[in-house]
């Protein structure tokens, strides 16, 4: 018995070692890059069908953190990540004049749609512009889910509200503080309205009840930037592999496959950057 | 919309299939709580130790310390932590928010007040005599521990269990400060947190399912260790 049990216990040992030993396999920070990005860059798979052929041509592993806008800059503004790839263009533009980030790089851009009950209880459909619906639903008080967190959508929500010249407050604005397939989740069984970029939506709508309510303001357009931390501010970031990252991202071949993602037949984000942009601004390249 | 029962055949077919995401994100929940229980363990039962067999001033004010440590959220370490080794931070040189490293601190200090707690209460339910007769038969202080320690096993082995179980299913730390990173800090509970939000209910089934063979295959082990007991004849 006490030699089985000393066995037992050598085994669990030995088990423990061989999984812990593992933790510190593969650590090298030159070979990673760290990238804040928003959820909807990478729940739409976008990502998951980019990096690793990033990974494949340049040897560069990207660890990403998909969380809000606003924390991924908060993030970047840390020198806790090397780069962030963001829709906010108001905050990232003061990202860079406060010194954090090096340069904004414009890599594509979508679009905000306005999605609700299929039989439109505000009736929205009719609407002739973004302002125009969003009063709509505040005028029927129909239940609308708020991303309420700071991120790209957030913010661009509130700016149309304010747009709207309307308070989005009472019982019929509801803030979730979650992510955008959260929010199109809450929204689907509350039988509520909400604001979300077409790619998330895209590739949740199979399974979503709701139906797009709302589109092609051109107030609704959705650029993403991608910045990489200013190496002034934080040396020891790796700044090498962000640069790297965004060149690829908006050469020509990074482009091209961007504007190739689709789901079913839909393409996602349409690539919007400029590489000569890029020439421009790195000599040492 | 799936249903549960559909759902749950998916997350097993995930599993039988051995789908290589699927059963990396579980290697990695073990590796990194376990090392976090290697570690934190020889310093809690030392605490649990001198809690229970010295008298000092102070050992109140300390076992309700620890006490009150039980219930801070999982998401107030994760805050702590992550302020703390955060480039910004006092810690932050070391460049260790969103690794492995940092999800097993925080798990650390997770799961270190359960075991001094759990191992405190299992010492001190040991006859201090075990103590007084080891020493006089000529053990060390270190070879008298593991006596009382071998006395109190199956308490120890509990705290352990209650210990592990928290780490392993905790979501709120291992999300900050780990960053849910593919292949590298996403876990088991990041990734049910995940999948849900992405709406793919059947990878959250299926790692639901994991922990919950894991928690029974270790109160099994605990059973086993109970032995036969003393029943009342």
């Amino acid at each position: 018995m006490k030699i089985k049990t000393f066995y037992f216990l050598a085994l669990i040992f030995t088990t423990f070692i061989t999984f812990v030993s593992g933790v510190y396999a593969d650590n090298n920070p030159k070979n990673i890059i760290r990238l804040a990005t928003t959820t909807s860059t990478d729940n739409s798979g976008l990502l998951a069908a980019l990096l690793p052929k990033f990974t494949e041509s340049t040897g560069y592993e990207v660890h990403v953190i998909a969380v809000g806008t606003g924390k991924a800059l908060r993030m970047g503004k840390d020198g806790d990540v090397d780069l962030v790839l963001v829709h906010a263009r108001q905050a990232e533009d003061k990202f860079v004049t406060e010194g954090f980030g090096e340069k904004r790089f414009g890599v594509m851009y979508n679009d905000f749609v306005i999605v609700g009950p299929n039989h439109d209880p505000a009736g929205i459909r009719k609407a002739e512009n973004v302002v125009e619906a969003l009063a709509g639903i505040a005028n029927h008080h129909a239940i609308f889910v708020s991303r309420g967190d700071d991120s790209g959508t957030h913010k661009k929500e509130l700016y149309l509200w304010g747009k709207a010249n309307t308070k989005a407050e009472g019982n019929w604005y509801r803030e979730a503080g979650q992510s955008m397939g959260k929010v199109l989740q809450i929204a689907a069984e509350m039988g509520a309205y909400t604001l979300t970029d077409r790619g998330t939506w895209l590739a949740y709508e199979a399974k979503s009840p709701l139906r797009i309510s709302f589109e092609g303001d051109p107030l609704l357009f959705n650029p993403y930037g991608i910045i990489a931390v200013n190496p002034a501010r934080h040396t020891d970031t790796n700044h090498q592999g962000a640069m790297a990252l965004i060149k690829w991202l908006i050469s020509p071949d990074g482009q091209q496959m961007i504007g190739d993602y689709r789901i079913g037949d839909n393409r996602l984000f349409t690539p919007s950057a400029n590489a000569g942009e890029f020439v421009s601004f790195s000599k040492v390249d | 919309m799936e249903t549960l029962s559909d759902a749950t055949l998916t997350a097993l077919q995930l599993l039988i299939s051995g789908n290589t995401e699927l059963w990396e994100i579980i290697g990695i929940s073990f590796r990194v709580s376990l090392l976090a229980i290697l570690v934190a363990t020889p310093p809690a039962i030392v605490t649990a130790f001198v809690l229970a067999y010295l008298r000092f001033p102070g050992r109140r004010l300390l076992i309700s310390i620890n006490s009150t440590l039980l219930s801070v959220p999982a998401v107030v370490v994760g805050l702590t932590l992550y302020i703390l080794l955060s480039r910004q931070g006092p810690m932050g040189e070391w460049k260790l928010l969103f690794t492995q490293t940092a999800m097993v601190l925080g798990q650390i200090a997770l799961s270190f007040p359960i075991l001094a707690a759990m191992g405190h209460s299992a010492l001190q339910a040991v006859d201090k005599r075990a103590w007084e007769t080891a020493r006089t038969l000529g053990a060390g202080p270190i070879r008298a521990l593991f006596t009382i320690m071998h006395e109190a096993r199956f308490g120890l082995m509990a705290a352990l269990l209650a210990a592990f179980g928290r780490i392993i299913a905790e979501v709120g730390a291992s999300m900050m400060l780990g960053g849910n990173i593919l292949h590298y800090t996403r876990n088991i509970p990041t990734a049910i947190a995940l999948e849900t939000s992405k709406g793919e209910f059947a990878q959250g089934i299926a790692l639901g399912i994991v922990l919950l063979v894991l928690a029974f295959t270790l109160n099994a082990l605990l059973q086993n260790f109970q032995g036969r007991g003393q029943p009342v004849t």
